[in-house]
Formats: C-alpha cells, structure tokens, sequence
C-alpha cells in the first residue's frame, strides 16, 4: 500500500510537470490553430540555457534566463516563422513546426553532445518521510510549483484582459480582430507563454531521480503530447487531466514493472501511449475536447 | 503542365520543321521530355556498371526511401492526414521479412524465430503484414484528421520500439537479426559474384535492378491511384472533409484505406531497405527517420509521386554526399573530431529546406517552374 501511494504521489508530481507542457501546447493550439511539434525543442532550449548557466549566475537567475530565453525562443519561432504562414492549411503549419523542430532539436543536441547537464538546482536528492511514504523534495516542489503556475495561468486566462483576447481568438479570430483584438500579439504571447511554461517543466523532468538534461529529455517532454491529445486539443482542463493520468499511468506501469514483465522491459515509458490510442478509439475528439462541429 | 509546355516549344518546334511536325506523335517526339526520360533510365542501368558500392548502396536507399515517401505522399500530400508513424510500418516490413523468411536460429545465446519460408513470398507477406498493421491502426486513422493523426501516430513509434527492443525471440532484441538474401525465380540476391560483361556483380548491384523495378511498379502505382477515382476522392477528403462527404464519399473508409495502402508502401520500403543493409537493427526505426519521410514528402511536393521520389533522393543522399565529402567540405567535419558532423549538417539543411520550401516553393521541388514555362 506504501508502494502505491508513493507511486501515486510521484505519479501525480510528474503528471503536474506533464500538464504544465501541455497546457503551453493547447494554448498555442488555441491561439493560433497550430499543432506544435517543435514543443519538444522549446523545452529542451529553456533546459540547455539553465544548465549552462547556473554554474556562473547561481541556481535562480540562471533558471529566471532559461524561462525568458526559452520565451523568446517561442516568440522567435512564432515571428520569424509561424506568422510567414497564417491562414495555411493545418497540417502544413504543422509540419512547419516539425522543420523548426529538426532545426533546434539538431542544434541543442550537437551542442549537449553526450553529456548529462546537471541543472543545480537546490533540493539535490533529499527526501521527505511522511507516515512511511518516503517522497523526494524535487517531486514536491515540482507539484507546488506546477500546480502554482497552472492556477496562476488559468486565473490569468479567466480574468484579465489578455487572457480575453485569448479567449476571443480561440473563439473566432475574424471577429476578434474586428473587435480591435491583435492577432499577431495574441499568438506571439501565446508562444512566449508556452515557452516559458516549458522551461519550468525542463527544470523539473531534469531533477533527481532522473540524471539530468541530456537527448534523451526530449522524448520525456514528448508525453506531454498524448496528455494534450488525450485531456482534447483545445481543452486546458484537458491538458491538466491528461497530463495527470499520463504521469500517474507512467508512474505506476513502472513501479510494479516486475510484476509487467510479461509485456517487457521499459513499459512505463510506452504506458502515455497505450492510454492515448484506447482513449482515441473511444473518444476521438479527446476526454474534455469539443467535437469537431461544422456548419455547411 | 502538358498544356503548357506544348506552347512553350511549338515555336521551336515549327523552326525549320519538316513538314510532319504537326501531328500529335511527331509533335511528342519534339518535346525534351521523353528524351531526357530515356536518358535517364540507360543511366540508371548503367549505374552497377560504373558506380562503386557506396554510391550504389547510397542509391538504393534512396530507392527504398522513395517508395516509403511515395506511400507517405499519398497519406499526408493527397490525402492531408499527417503520419509520424512511418518509420513502425518500415520496422513491420523489415522485421517482418527477416522473420517470415529467416530460419529458426541461436545468434550469440539468443533464438531468433524463423518460419523458413521462401524469400519472395515472404517478402510479398511482409508487405501484406505492414497492410494488416495499418488496418489495425485504422479505427483511429479513418476518425482523426490532419495533425491528430500526427500525435496519435507518434504511439506507434513506441510501440514499435518497444517490441522491437524486447521481442528478441522475433527482432533479435537490441542486436538485430541477420537478413537472409532474397531469391527470386531462382536467381539470388546474395554477395555470390557473377560476372556481368566483365563487371563483379554482388548484392548491391544485384538488388539495383530489384530496386528499380520495386520504385517503377510503386510509383505507377500511386499515379494511377491519384488520376483515377480514389485520387479525386482524397483529394475532396483533404481539400474540404464536408464537401466530399456529401458528395458521397465515404470519408472513413476513404481514410483508413489510404493509411493501410501507405502502410504497405512502408512495408516494401522496410524490405528492401532490410535487404539492401542485409542486417535490421531497431535504432534505425525510430522517430528520427518518420520525421525524414516528412520533410522528404514536403521537399519534394506534398500530393505527387515525382516530388516523393525527388525528396527520398534529396533527404537520404544529403548525408552520404556530405560524409563522402566532408573532407574538402567547409564547417563540415568527420563525426568526433568537434566541428558540423556530416549527419547534422544535413539535418540542419533539410530542416531549413522544409521550412523555406513549405514558404517559398508551396507545391515543393517537383512543381518547379522551368524558365520557359514561366514565360508563358
């Protein structure tokens, strides 16, 4: 029962990480009608700029430049590019991205090489005990902080003015740009936005237990994809619920790894996916997705 | 196209013509483009007489590489449903060959799996085996659309991985399995020489003319499936769902027929591919090559069988021409030694192509315009 909890725990520590990335990729989606593969990169490029600075600047700052680059990363990607290609058709955006994420993937790993970046930061591999559950700080913090930003975000998104013209795009971006609202800064936010939000999930997939940053970091921020496709694309509950059980389905399918070994080594890491494609073939339009409606 | 280019050369063609120059087939006979078609299959044939065996190994990946994107075209170009599990229908062929036709063996303490069949109709069940796949995955791919598609697919990948990995009593685990050579109408495709107009023919150069006739029979294929009736049909599906919809196309099934045909495409580009490297290892499966068929089928032209095969050429020769000339070659440099290794160097160029081609060239390399064409 101890096991499980912990895994459970740890399970929704990481889902809270997982729909932090998530959340970056539906708003995007939301914004600007674009299915982001080079979310990935994003992620990777916030982890790259704190990894390399923290030796010099300390563990805060360095993380401060890794969210504000990996921000303006997002919003390069969106100026210089993304917006060359407005009103195409959907999957040709996406594949777009994909070409940017070739680009920056290449890039950040040419420069990782094979090295394990540690990103310094300042919980180390302490842990907590509470009543026999034994949690490590990083899982912690990393809920606290996923659950802080997130509910930060979506009051951002409800209530303030820019999370209106958000909202209005979403909704109907002829309209909303007759109404006054810029389309152009609302889409350049929403990839600062999801940039940003991506950075401080690099922190996180990076910290003890796992090694740190290496290559192989993209294909952890990769299951934020089926979090996203699961929860719906175009749903922020989505992203959270999805992200949630992604972690919590990862987490456990590796915990009790030993008693999976019929369906070999390595399960957890294939566990997102299976939920992905059984939730797709009952519910294509995802868990909390609205159902593709046309009117003709 | 033929309309244009008719106009462009009439007026060369009636300069100092004899007086048969009107009718249709002389007419054709005018045209550069036949001729320059017959030049380039003689050079083709030629090539294992000439080429040493890197280039022809080069060659035939490309080979390989264009039936896959040919496949991929018809999903993604024609079709607009966005596939990133590619790279698992390839692995479904490759494997699935080496197993129909590879005999039950013991490789360094691991059994490996072999029905022992005969190599061609293993090969031809392979193919058929990557159709089966695709059908099983057609629940999802007949009910998503476009860039769904893209992320549900990316599960196949790791399933594919997955199995490939830990399936060794069938995949040969982390190692791979050995290729058992393919033999057809008793004639086979192994490293025995055989002495061609005083050329040593080995399975590079055997397999260069099984590849030909594997990218010739697929690309005609794929054009009549695009000319004809399902072509138009793929097309309304991509242009507008709705539409066509209510034009009575079923759209489901239209789907999930394009994404098995696609599927077997994969497969025969994963046997070939299989046979050419005579050794199948999982780490090439991986999400790194599905990403590669993409900005093939982008490069080249998203929705034609040329622009495929243009791309394969482009995004799978890149590395070669670069490793081969790395040497004389600026900010390129051997693998190791610190600089721009070749591998990377083409990935930066064909990510780059991708998005530059997407923007400027929308119908990608193959609807380049001829500068005489424009003129018109």
């Amino acid at each position: 029962m101890t096991t499980f909890i912990e895994l459970l725990l740890g399970g929704l520590s990481i889902g809270s990480v997982y729909a932090l990335i998530a959340l970056g990729f539906v708003v995007i989606f939301k914004a600007t009608e674009v299915v982001n593969f080079a979310h990935a990169s994003l992620l990777l490029a916030g982890g790259y700029v704190t990894a390399v600075l923290h030796d010099d600047i300390g563990f805060w700052p360095a993380l401060g430049v890794g969210i504000a680059g990996a921000a303006v990363v997002g919003s390069a990607v969106e100026f210089l590019v993304m917006r060359r290609y407005r009103g195409s058709d959907q999957s040709v955006l996406a594949i777009v991205t994909i070409g940017v994420d070739i680009l920056l993937t290449t890039e950040l790993v040419r420069r990782m090489g094979t090295d394990v970046m540690a990103l310094g930061d300042p919980w180390g591999d302490d842990v907590v005990t509470v009543g026999g559950v034994t949690l490590a700080e990083t899982r912690i913090a990393a809920f606290l902080v996923a659950g802080l930003l997130i509910t930060v975000f979506l009051l951002a998104f409800r209530f303030t003015s820019w999370g209106v013209s958000m909202r209005a795009a979403a909704e109907n971006p002829q309209t909303a740009a007759l109404m006054g609202i810029r389309l152009g800064r609302v889409s350049l936010s929403a990839w600062a936005v999801a940039g940003a939000l991506a950075a401080v999930a690099a922190l996180f997939l990076t910290v003890f237990p796992t090694p740190g940053l290496e290559r192989a970091t993209s294909l952890a921020a990769l299951k934020a994809f089926p979090a996203a496709i699961l929860g719906g694309l175009d749903s922020t509950t989505g992203a959270l619920v999805g992200g949630l059980v992604v972690g919590v389905t990862e987490s456990l399918a590796t915990g009790y790894q030993s008693d999976l070994s019929f369906l070999g080594r390595g399960i957890g890491d294939l566990a997102p996916y299976l939920v992905m494609v059984v939730v797709l073939l009952v519910r294509p339009a995802g868990l909390f997705g609205t159902k593709e409606l046309s009117r003709v | 196209m033929s309309e244009a280019t008719k106009d462009a050369t009439a007026p060369a063609a009636t300069a100092g013509a004899p007086p048969a120059a009107g009718t249709p087939f002389t007419g054709r006979l005018r045209r550069p483009a036949p001729y320059l078609w017959l030049a380039g299959s003689v050079l083709l044939l030629l090539f294992p007489f000439y080429l040493d065996r890197f280039w022809l190994q080069a060659g035939l990946f490309a080979m390989a590489a264009a039936i896959g994107a040919i496949g991929l075209n018809l999903l993604t170009g024609s079709t607009g449903q966005l596939s990133m599990g590619h790279a698992f229908f390839l692995a479904v062929g490759a494997y699935g060959y080496c197993v129909l036709a590879g005999e039950s063996s013991t490789e360094n303490g691991h059994a490996l799996t072999g029905l022992g069949l005969p190599s061609w109709l293993a090969a031809v069940l392979a193919v058929l085996l990557a159709g089966a796949a695709g059908g099983l995955f057609s629940p999802i791919a007949g009910r998503l659309s476009g860039a769904y598609l893209g992320i549900a697919t990316l599960a196949l990948i790791f399933i594919g991985q997955h199995v490939l990995f830990n399936a060794g009593s069938l995949t040969g685990g982390f190692n791979g399995r050995p290729v058992p050579p393919l033999s057809l109408f008793g004639f086979t495709f192994d490293d025995a020489e055989v002495v061609v107009a005083a050329v040593p023919f080995q399975s590079s150069e055997k397999l260069w003319y099984l590849g030909l006739a594997a990218l010739l029979a697929g690309g005609l294929f794929a054009r009549g499936v695009l000319r004809g009736r399902p072509g138009r049909a793929l097309n309304a599906i991509r242009d507008h769902r709705i539409a066509a919809g209510v034009m009575g196309v079923p759209v489901a099934r239209y789907r999930a027929g394009v994404f098995v045909l696609s599927s077997m495409y994969a497969g025969l580009a994963g046997v070939l591919l299989a046979l050419v490297f005579q050794r199948t290892v999982p780490e090439y499966f991986g999400m790194i090559l599905s990403l590669e068929y993409l900005a093939m089928i982008v490069i080249g032209g998203l929705g034609s069988v040329a622009g495929a095969v243009i791309g394969a050429a482009f995004v799978s020769l890149l590395p070669q021409v670069l490793t081969h000339y790395s040497d004389s070659l600026p900010l390129v440099s051997a693998p190791g030694t610190g600089g721009i290794a070749p591998g990377e160097a083409s990935r930066y160029l064909y990510g780059a192509a991708v998005v530059a081609v997407v923007l400027f060239l929308p119908g990608g390399i193959a609807r380049l315009k001829t500068p005489g064409e424009k003129k018109k």
